[in-house]
Order: structure tokens, then sequence, then C-alpha cells
């Protein structure tokens, strides 16, 4: 399987590549990746006097390695970490707990600043799980609705800087590839749904019991003699959920950030007035995408909200 | 690959005729309803936004998947 963009045959020149548009969105569509290359793949070495490819080695046993270009990330298959986008994720998620953190105590009466910022948040939060929430019990829901907000608002919000500004950075350091937006990264996204739909689960067995749950899942359209039929449609449903969650949060910052991918190589022109223009639809987009950074965050939570409340139901329909 | 730029463009193409008809009605609907009652101006407001973004999710996920076919494949 070989990357776009790069010719892996022995012999061809395998200098830095001749900077391509196709080449620079393949870059930054890249995830930093470090896992397994099973033993039988290939790796191609750049031959340093002749600028050209040697022959590929072929890996003897099982190695844990960072990837160099996309096809090895490909053959490693299950066993691969994008490092960037745990590393940008956690990171974020520490920001957000040590801020809100470190905000809180200093209690005055005369909000400022960051105080002003925390305090509308968890307002913000508190308002929306009232009303979606009601009347319900349950501790857990209002700080998993604040953290998935804000933690997401967070990582949405890398978006807003330059799409090279830290990559090429990360270049210096000797990093290859390096993916701000955690939340383009689709397992980041799906893996958060998912962690959702397996506490709906988690809620529906303990509030309802597994009895009402399975009744749940296969009584509902039609009445028992149509069991396999009801468990069906309503499976599509059930599973339905958490994947239009993640898809629908990896959609909008991926579409966001490819546009800023796209205006970026307006510079391709090499030419002063086309990058001016670019700045100016990099603006332009900005300030558009800033709403969508924002509402992305508050359907995540508001959804994560009304799918565990659905779960807290009790009532026969 | 042709066909991926193909299906790129019509998986994008068709997502935006379906997104502009129904943002299409809900903004209309959304000052329909501001006219008729002012005061539910602010109320309106965020549910029109929450709709906005549950409807125009669907069409940015194609967008997405349309990139996705077109670099990424």
């Amino acid at each position: 399987m070989a990357a776009k963009g790069i010719d892996y045959v022995v012999g061809a020149a395998c200098s830095e590549p001749e900077l391509t548009t196709n080449g620079y969105i393949q870059h930054h569509l890249t995830n930093l990746t470090y896992g397994k290359l099973p033993y039988d793949s290939e790796v191609w070495h750049c031959n340093e006097e002749s600028q050209l490819w040697d022959m590929p080695t072929i890996i003897p046993a099982d190695t844990w390695t960072f990837a160099h270009g996309a096809s090895e990330a490909a053959d490693m298959g299950f066993w691969a970490f994008n490092v960037d986008s745990i590393g940008w994720s956690v990171f974020l998620g520490a920001l957000f707990l040590g801020l809100f953190k470190w905000a809180i105590p200093k209690n005055s009466d005369t909000p400022s600043g960051l105080q002003n910022f925390v305090e509308m948040c968890i307002e913000f939060v508190d308002d929306n799980v009232q009303s979606l929430f009601g009347a319900t019990n349950n501790k857990l829901i209002a700080p998993l609705a604040l953290t998935v907000f804000v933690w997401i608002l967070f990582m949405n919000l890398m978006d807003l800087i330059p799409v090279d500004f830290i990559p090429e950075f990360a270049k210096y350091l000797g990093i290859e590839y390096f993916k701000v937006v955690p939340t383009t990264d689709p397992n980041v996204t799906l893996g958060m749904a998912l962690a959702i739909f397996v506490l709906t689960i988690y809620y529906s067995i303990k509030i309802k019991g597994l009895k009402a749950f399975v009744a749940e899942l296969t009584l509902h359209p039609f009445g028992k003699w149509l069991m396999p039929v009801n468990f069906v449609l309503e499976m599509v449903n059930f599973i339905a959920k958490p994947i239009s969650l993640g898809l629908r949060l990896f959609g909008n910052l991926y579409a966001g950030e490819m546009i800023f991918i796209l205006i970026a190589l307006m510079l391709f022109f090499n030419s002063v007035l086309i990058g001016m223009l670019g700045i100016g639809l990099h603006l332009v987009w900005a300030l558009f995408h800033i709403l969508i950074v924002a509402l992305q965050a508050f359907i995540f939570m508001a959804l994560t909200i009304a799918y565990l409340a659905m779960a807290h139901e009790t009532e026969e329909h | 690959m042709e066909y991926s730029i193909l299906a790129a463009g019509i998986t994008m193409g068709l997502s935006a005729i379906g997104a502009g008809i129904g943002v299409g009605i809900l903004g209309s609907k959304f000052i329909e309803g501001i006219a008729r009652q002012p005061e539910l101006a602010p109320f309106l407001q965020g549910r029109f936004f929450l709709m906005m973004g549950l409807t125009d999710a669907v069409p940015m996920i194609g967008v997405g998947l349309g990139m996705y076919m077109l670099f990424a494949i």
C-alpha cells in the first residue's frame, strides 16, 4: 500500500519531494503515529549520498516504532496510536481541569476575566442540564456535561490556530507529522461518543433494570409477536446514536480544518496579492468557524444530556 | 481515482442542496415565530441555533467524507 504523493520505487529520487498541493494536504492529514509494524512489512530507506531509494528492508520481527508516512501507519493496522491526538487531547483536558480548579477558589464578589468565563460556562451548562434532564437525581450528569462541553470547546478552538503554525514548529524539533486539532481525528470523536454510549447502556440497565431495557429494545413498535423485527429496528436506532454523535463532530471540524488548509494553499501561487486575499479569507472563515466550534461543542453536550436523560426515563411508552 | 472525485462532488453537492432547503425552512419559521411573538425571540434563538447545528451537521459530514475521499484514500 503506497501513500499518494510519494513514489516508492527503487532508484527513484527520494529527496525532499517537491512541495505539491496534494503533498501539502496529505502532510496536514497525517497523524504522528506510534505503533507496531508487523514482521514482514517493508521499510524504505533513502540513500544519503545519491538521494535515491534503496531496496526496502523487510522487518524481521514485530517492532514498535514511529511511522514515517501514511503507508507505514496503514501497515500498522490496529496497533497504531495517534500520538498527537492523544497528547493534545490529554493536554487540553489537563488545561481545562487546571484552569477551572485554579479559578474557582478565588471567589470574589466582583468576578473578573477568567472567573467570569468559568462561572459563565458552569451556569450555561447547569441551565441546560436543568432544562433537558429535569428532576431526575443524578450527580454525575452536570459534571459530565461540563467536561464534555469545555473539553470539546478547547479541542475545537485549536482549529483557530493557523494551520502551519504548530506543525512547522514541530518540524524544527524533528517531528515529521503533527496534527493539532484532536477533534479532526475520528478516533477521538468516536471514542468520546462510545464512552457516552456505554454510560447510556449502564444507566439504562441500572435505573430501569435489565428486563425493562431488553423489553424496550424488543417490544417497542409492533408488540411481542414480531420481536426480531422490533429488535432490528430498535438496534439500528440504538447504534445510530453514538455513530452520528461522533461523526457529526468529526465531520464539522474536519471540513472546517480542510477549508483552512485549502485557503492556505493560496500561498502556492507565489503572488503577494493572492497571499493577501488568502489572509483575508482566513480571517473570514475563522470568524464564521467560531460559530461552528462553539455550536458543535454545545450540540455534543446537549445530546449527551438528552441521551442520558432518555436512559433515565422509567415510564412506559 | 477519477470516480472518487465524482463521488465526492455528488456527495457534497447533494448534501448542500438538502441542507439549504432544511436551513431555509428553519430560518423562515424562525422569523415567522419572532414576528408572531417577539417576546419569545431569545428563547427561539437558542432552539434555532441548536436545530441549525443539527441540520447543518449532515452536509458537513458529507463534506468531511467527500474531502476524505478526495485526499485521504
